[in-house]
């Protein structure tokens, strides 16, 4: 049987994410994984970076990311151990590498193709002056009496 | 018996919409006046169908009726009442009736209102809208039929969605599908102008309110969205780049392009195939978006029914009208033949680079939300598309906005002068930098965002400032300017007031993302912390029971100093027949900031977690796009949408200035 759900099942409630005992002592360090955090997609949620999700995945992932914090690990190097372990799904900001560059060079293209067609149809009308129409006699009476009232 | 009545109704708006399709596209393509006149009736008799039906539903809901499906799998005896009317579209097929009811009615709007259109455009506006109708009334009878009865009813229903039952949440669907489907209206008007072969000022003035009716209501229901995901979410984000936030961004965004175009259409005729380009496309997107809803094609947060029968009967609704409105366009808009000619500097040429930018983010939100499919689907790549790749690749053109509209909200029509529009910029532009430096000092570290944020949206607000003060005439005396601005156009006034919405809401997005103070802490009853010169008491932690769930709720005081700030009750409820729990974060908000108190889990060690925020102008966004939604009432009230275009003008507005 097909059984359809019906409403809007949002799967990540209530979003109570990094709990007390997670923080760590030094608050630069905390500042980092926090930034870190919020880039990362937690694999078992619908959309949601680990940062805010309460699933036990996305905790064990934000003690990792803390975890290589402590042992010295760069900003780079936390999110490259994540990704050689959870392939780019984990990203929620694709890398620039091959096939995304068509992600991120869309806006940019777009832009310019935009405003280049903008410009040549404003040149081109800015060019083509359109005299507008000699007014009839008829018009002419009109507009006079127009004029008078 | 009503039941059956309302079924009977649903099947009987069909057949009705069948009819409104038919006889008028037939009437105006070979002149038969009857067979036109005919498409009014059938809209309204379809309107009233639908809304016996739609009636009947509530109905089944509000007496709770477990023989029908709907009804069991989405209330519950003990639901409050407004929930249990709420939850008519709190789901999938009752959700797809009320879209078919809107539908309805504004073809019936145009019907009854639309009586001094051309005879054959009214009748080819409302053929179309007919033919929208025909598509989502056999898509509903066919795949979602809410009427479908159960052998064997259940004593009582599975309950509506705990997230759901929240004011914030039970409004936010009927204002968004306002919108969506009034984007409807456009989409028939650019398709019938397109059968005509005829697009003018009188086209133009037509289609303006239906845009600016379907943009207004999508703004509140954005809005309402993003206010309900902020107090109901716990952590008190307010906007995440979902897949399904997204879908209903896009039309928005498309909707702002083709309300700016519209009206080049109206006062200069020219941009008219663009317009009629931007309004298929406006629709187009909505018809995405109702996919990317219901077919679950992309993850998201808002899982809407997973089904892909109802996926694939969707995309054939979206390619179809897409493809035909589409190919219409290739044949016939080399037709529409521009009149108005205007200068490289010039309120048009504005309006084109206004469009321009919000056509290309839409683009680019609609890339982003589609990347992750087309990823795997051509390259075999999963990936996500998440909110750090849109604040990065969107907001450039929100800045972007920010920084133009001032200059070009000043900028003459057909031809101006860069300086001479700059000229009385300059105080505004000085008066915002001056703002910013002065955000940038008092602020300890952090990020350019605020400054940036409040140096745009300063200047895009007295940027408004300047343009009404112009209005009313430099040099003249205080009694002349308030007469003439209180003599100005609505439309005129709605403009100014929707632009300083969008920079309140620029402002209040922008400070709270740079400003925010978060605190996560464990708290034991009796004990006292800081934050950000707040002192917060955890009083008390009880149990409570509301009518259908389950409560923890904690007393907590806030003072400042010595003063008493509130007393707040965060909860965590626990709603038991549907198994799942909700946060209740208490908010004391205020205007220059929200204090936001969530209450967590019990410690193992004793305590309980307990979260803290100050949200700096964090209100400032809705109230941001309230005065924009205002603005767009503003503009929806002037008179020249109620008076017939090209109707003379009623005598008082001829009575010279004294």
């Amino acid at each position: 049987m097909i059984r359809v759900v019906l409403l809007l099942v949002f799967l990540a409630v209530p979003a109570f994410a990094v709990q007390p005992d997670e923080i760590m002592d030094d608050p630069a360090l905390e500042e980092r994984a926090r930034q870190i955090s919020q880039g990362l997609r937690c694999l078992v949620c619908r959309n949601e970076n680990i940062d805010e999700s309460n699933a036990d995945l996305a905790r064990d992932l934000r003690l990792a990311v803390r975890e290589r914090l402590l042992t010295g690990d760069s900003d780079t190097e936390v999110v490259a151990y994540l990704v050689d372990r959870y392939g780019e799904y984990v990203l929620l900001r694709p890398d620039m590498r091959g096939a995304n560059l068509i992600l991120w060079l869309a806006g940019p293209v777009m832009l310019l193709g935009g405003l280049g067609i903008a410009a040549f149809y404003l040149r081109r009308r800015g060019t083509r002056e359109v005299q507008p129409a000699a007014l009839d006699d008829e018009e002419k009476l009109r507009l006079e009496r127009l004029l008078r009232d | 018996m009503i039941i059956e009545l309302g079924h009977f109704a649903l099947i009987l708006a069909l057949a009705l919409a069948v009819v409104q399709t038919v006889l008028p596209l037939l009437g105006a393509s070979r002149g038969w006046s009857g067979a036109m006149a005919a498409g009014g009736p059938a809209a309204n008799g379809q309107f009233i169908c639908l809304a016996f039906a739609f009636a009947a539903l509530t109905y089944g809901f509000v007496a709770s009726d477990f023989s029908l499906r709907l009804v069991a799998a989405n209330s519950h005896t003990a639901k409050p009442m407004l929930y249990k009317v709420t939850g008519v579209w709190g789901n999938h097929e009752g959700s797809m009736l009320l879209w078919c009811l809107i539908l309805a009615l504004y073809a019936s709007l145009a019907a009854i209102f639309g009586t001094n259109l051309r005879p054959s455009l009214q009748a080819r506006v409302l053929g179309v809208q007919g033919a929208i109708s025909v598509s989502f009334l056999t898509f509903l009878i066919f795949t979602s039929n809410p009427f479908a009865r159960l052998e064997i009813p259940p004593m009582n229903g599975s309950d509506l969605n705990p997230l759901l039952q929240d004011p914030g949440l039970a409004f936010h669907p009927p204002f968004l599908y306002l919108g969506y489907v009034g984007l409807s209206m456009a989409f028939s008007f650019a398709v019938a102008a397109l059968i005509e072969g005829r697009v003018d000022a009188a086209w133009g003035r037509w289609v303006r309110p239906w845009t600016l009716a379907a943009w207004l209501f999508l703004t509140v229901g954005i809005a309402l969205g993003s206010w309900w995901a902020y107090y109901e979410l716990g952590w008190g984000g307010f906007w995440f780049w979902d897949p399904v936030e997204n879908a209903s961004f896009m039309p928005w965004l498309i909707a702002a392009a083709l309300l700016h175009s519209s009206i080049v259409v109206e006062k200069r005729e020219a941009l008219k195939s663009w317009t009629i380009l931007l309004a298929i496309l406006a629709f187009g997107f909505s018809l995405i978006g109702a996919f990317i809803v219901r077919s679950g094609v992309l993850t998201s947060v808002h899982a809407f029914a997973n089904d892909p029968e109802r996926g694939v009967y969707l995309l054939a609704i979206a390619a179809i009208f897409m493809g035909g409105a589409l190919t219409l366009y290739a044949v016939r808009a080399g037709a529409m033949e521009a009149k108005g000619v205007f200068g490289l500097v010039s309120r048009e040429s504005a309006l084109v680079a206004n469009n321009v930018l919000l056509a290309v983010a839409a683009f680019v939100v609609f890339v982003g939300t589609v990347w992750p499919l087309v990823a795997e689907m051509a390259f075999g790549r999963k990936l996500s598309v998440g909110a750090p790749f849109f604040d990065m690749a969107f907001t450039p053109f929100m800045v972007a906005i920010a920084a133009l509209l001032p200059l070009g909200a000043l900028l003459p029509w057909k031809r101006g002068r860069l300086d001479r529009a700059a000229a009385p910029l300059g105080g505004a532009l000085a008066l915002s930098l001056c703002l910013g430096a002065f955000v940038w000092v008092t602020q300890t570290g952090g990020s350019m965002l605020a400054p940036i944020g409040a140096v745009l949206a300063s200047w895009v607000v007295l940027g408004v400032v300047v343009d009404l003060a112009n209005r009313a005439g430099r040099g003249k005396d205080v009694a002349t300017r308030i007469r003439r601005l209180r003599h100005l156009p609505r439309a005129d006034w709605g403009k100014s007031i929707a632009h300083a919405g969008f920079g309140v809401t620029f402002f209040g997005i922008c400070a709270l993302t740079a400003w925010q103070v978060e605190d996560i802490r464990v708290a034991r009853e009796g004990e006292s912390f800081d934050v950000a010169g707040y002192t917060i008491t955890l009083e008390d932690v009880r149990g409570m029971r509301g009518p259908n769930y389950e409560a923890t709720v904690a007393t907590m005081v806030v003072t400042f100093g010595a003063r008493d700030v509130a007393v707040l009750y965060p909860e965590k409820r626990f709603y038991p027949v549907a198994r799942m729990p909700t946060t209740e974060a208490a908010i004391d908000n205020g205007i220059l900031r929200d204090l936001y108190l969530v209450i967590g889990d019990p410690q193992e060690g004793g305590g309980w977690a307990v979260r803290t925020y100050v949200k700096p102008f964090a209100n400032w966004i809705w109230a941001g796009c309230i005065i924009m939604a205002m603005g767009g009432c503003l503009s929806l009230s002037d008179r020249r949408h109620r008076i017939a275009a090209g109707a003379p003008k009623s005598p008082r507005a001829a009575v010279p200035a004294e």
